[in-house]
């Protein structure tokens, strides 16, 4: 068959599903699907940029997309001018005296020749920056959770439009992974899936329990909205005139119309994605990518800086990954560090970009979609095969009460079977690498 | 006895948790590390496969309770545990003859099996999560402690007391016993001589005639054991729940890694190493030092590096110092 017939039967499939979602369930949830979707894929993007261009295994994906999160309240959340006063400057100072002991033995271990008197002054300026640092941090953390602490006792954001938290999400995971990969990378391939893996636990625990931050697991509520309220719609005159001459009631009609604007949005992201990746992978910079990827030890014989160009493309692909937990944060409208999964956030991802076709951009976008039309939609057929089970069983009994309730947990273990399926039969994925 | 006093409060706060805990660590990167000289890949199912043999032991625990059997003083687990093994031995053979085996023939790179391994680990948990859900199960019984604090007290006089957890005095012991097992076994039996051999040559290995299949599957079974006694070891400790297992997985590498991947003595050295400073870098010192210094120094804090939330990062930086200053880790391993 040809490559770009099956690529648009693919994608056309996609789309009846999602069409069928709205003619057999409701709109709302067929929007809603398309709308994580849409999200998914540009995960899936950043995951394919790192694994099918380089060959970079990175199991920290959830770190990079909750980074994208904490964005969006830092870029979109109006300050809290008492916290501040409280100790804003002061705890950015001991941030910054951390980061400056960290420097300096960096540079002390640089300059001086190795032996006892180097190991000895690592250790004092170590202790001594961190008994400092600790001295400094602690009081500031303090009056700052002190300040109103049942709405707010965080620093808050820059009450910046939200919509630039988005670009800003992935400047941050883009920073964090600069130092993540100056330390992990060149770590053979299963020691960095160790190291990510933790660093991307590390990120969440910081997000839960630095409430001067972001307040931890109290959560934050009700983040600005790149588009009008349902509440205000409903309101509008003209808007309830023109959902009626359409057919709809004022409410179905506010949240379709708030649900298909992000779908824009968010499309429009991933295509300007989509775009820089397609030119990417065809030009000089993405054939050298695939040739490091294939055989590293000719790519470095050829005079090529492997360890650069890895952390390059770590940082490209965690920054997607940024942008879409911005994204998707925004969405919510809420911050929740405590929802962020590793399987979810990380290997979901990845059951996407392997079933998709790790190497072709086209190919994780459809992985994105489709494992996310399953994610969602396993849980209602899980339900309907457990009843179709246990109508047999009398009612009441436990055998049939508990595997009507263990229905929802049938999605890690289809996702699980969908993967080794794949993995043994088209290890390619649906739309392979050309 | 100030200085009695605070070595007391050390041994009840970091000696004696540590040590249980890193003894659960240990048995759990043997089981990596095993699977890594042998099949070499890092096997990511490997804390859904603890959760699986634990489930089975915690069922089974159930079953004995409610038929009245105990072992008295020590937990009935311990009684139940077999079955636990046999049944994870039975689901780690069948995963390999159904999954991994295919890649093997293949000679498919090690990379391919650690993300066959995701796929396994999605599989495991959602058969975990179905079958006993995903909350807390207590299933521990039996005497709750050896010596208890308030005992301790009374027989020493001391201010402070020392409680000993029975399930950290039978995680010890059978720590030790399973670790004098596994090494028996693999320096003294021919079977054990095998694997060693396709461990370290397995081009060699095959020529002198041993047969991969079975070294393979003795693998798979020594694996399904040594994990479902940490998991189960680990649930008496604290409790079950499977997403806490599959959360192990990192403290669990970080220890296989640091000893060295492929080296038991390197697991068992490298599963103390991470308890033994998750503990000290989370406990807050500032009992021990108020014993321990004269008044006016007595500190004002609680003299805590970081919060036990974020004891990750303690096994996470650990791993990186030592891959950074000693990539093989601390006992040579091998590298794929």
């Amino acid at each position: 068959m040809n490559e770009s017939i099956k690529t648009t039967a693919l994608f056309a499939l996609v789309a009846l599903l999602i069409i069928g979602t709205g003619l057999f369930q409701s709109w709302n949830a067929a929007l809603g699907i398309l709308n994580m979707g849409l999200i998914s894929a540009v995960m899936a993007l950043g995951v394919n940029l790192q694994w099918g261009f380089a060959g970079l295994f990175n199991v920290g994906v959830m770190g990079f997309v909750a980074l994208g999160g904490l964005a969006t309240v830092l870029i979109s959340m109006p300050p809290v001018p008492e916290a501040w006063a409280a100790g804003g400057l002061r705890i950015w100072a001991a941030l910054g005296l951390g980061a400056a002991t960290l420097a300096i033995v960096i540079m002390v271990r640089k300059k001086m020749a190795e032996g006892l008197p180097r190991a000895a002054l690592t250790a004092v300026l170590l202790i001594g920056g961190f008994v400092l640092y600790r001295s400094m941090f602690d009081p500031a953390r303090d009056a700052i959770e002190a300040v109103n602490p049942a709405l707010q006792g965080y620093l808050g954001g820059m009450n910046l439009p939200v919509l630039l938290a988005w670009p800003a999400g992935g400047l941050l995971a883009a920073g964090a992974a600069w130092v993540i990969g100056k330390t992990a990378l060149g770590l053979r391939s299963d020691y960095l899936a160790i190291a990510t893996l933790g660093i991307a636990e590390i990120i969440i625990a910081i997000m839960k329990n630095e409430d001067w931050l972001a307040r931890g697991v109290k959560n934050i509520n009700g983040l600005p909205r790149p588009l009008p309220y349902e509440i205000d719609l409903q309101a509008d005159p003209a808007f309830v005139e023109r959902a009626a001459s359409f057919g709809l009631d004022p409410v179905t009609a506010s949240t379709l119309y708030v649900k298909a604007g992000y779908g824009l949005l968010f499309a429009a992201v991933l295509l300007v994605i989509l775009f820089l990746m397609q030119r990417s992978l065809h030009s000089p910079w993405g054939r050298m990518m695939r040739a490091i990827r294939d055989n590293e030890v000719a790519a470095r014989a050829m005079g090529k800086d492997v360890t650069k160009r890895h952390l390059q493309i770590f940082i490209l692909g965690s920054a997607i990954c940024g942008i879409a937990g911005a994204m998707m944060t925004t969405l919510d409208g809420q911050l929740t560090p405590s929802s962020y999964q590793p399987l979810r956030f990380t290997f979901l991802i990845w059951v996407m970009v392997i079933v998709g076709g790790s190497g072709n951009n086209f190919g994780a976008i459809l992985g994105g979609f489709i494992i996310w039309f399953l994610w969602v939609q396993v849980e209602p057929f899980g339900r309907w095969l457990m009843e179709l089970i246990t109508s047999g069983m009398e009612p009441g009994s436990t055998l049939r009460d508990h595997l009507l309730a263990s229905a929802a947990h049938m999605r890690l273990l289809s996702m699980g079977l969908i993967m080794l399926l794949m993995l043994r039969f088209s290890p390619r994925g649906l739309l392979p690498e050309k | 006895m100030d200085i009695l006093n605070a070595l007391v409060t050390l041994a009840n706060f970091v000696l004696v948790p540590a040590l249980a805990y890193g003894s659960q660590l240990a048995i759990g990167a043997l089981g990596v590390t095993l699977i890594y000289g042998i099949l070499r890949f890092s096997n990511f199912a490997h804390g859904d496969t603890m959760a699986f043999g634990t489930m089975v032991t915690v069922l089974v625990t159930w079953g004995l309770q409610a038929a009245g059997v105990s072992l008295g003083p020590l937990p009935t687990a311990l009684l139940a545990m077999p079955v636990g093994i046999a049944a994870t031995a039975l689901l780690v053979l069948g995963t390999d003859r159904i999954v991994y085996r295919f890649y093997r023939e293949q000679k498919a790179k090690p990379v391919i099996l650690v993300i066959v391994s995701m796929g396994v680990m999605f599989v495991m948990n959602g058969l975990v999560r179905f079958i006993i859900g995903p909350n807390d199960q207590n299933f521990t019984d039996g005497e709750r402690f050896i010596i208890s604090a308030r005992d301790f007290k009374n027989m020493t006089g001391l201010e402070e007391g020392l409680a000993i957890k029975t399930s950290q005095g039978i995680t010890v012991v059978t720590a030790i016993i399973v670790v004098a097992l596994l090494f028996w076994f693999l320096n003294r039996t021919r079977t054990g001589k095998s694997m060693r051999a396709y461990s370290d040559n397995e081009d060699l290995a095959l020529l002198s005639g041993i047969n991969p299949e079975r070294v393979v599957a003795v693998t798979w079974i020594i694996v399904a054991a040594l994990a479902t006694v940490a998991g189960v070891l680990y649930g008496i400790d604290k409790s079950f729940k499977p997403f806490t297992y599959f959360q192990l997985l990192l403290p669990i590498f970080a220890a296989a890694i640091v000893g060295g991947l492929g080296s038991p003595l390197g697991a068992i050295a490298g599963g103390f190493v991470i308890a033994f400073s998750e503990v000290t870098i989370t406990y807050a010192w500032k009992k021990v030092a108020a014993y321990m210094l004269p008044e006016s120094l007595a500190p004002d804090g609680l003299m805590q590096m970081l919060a036990v939330d974020y004891k990750f990062a303690v096994s996470f930086v650990i791993l990186v110092i030592v891959l950074l200053f000693r990539p093989t880790g601390l006992f040579k391993g091998k590298s794929v």
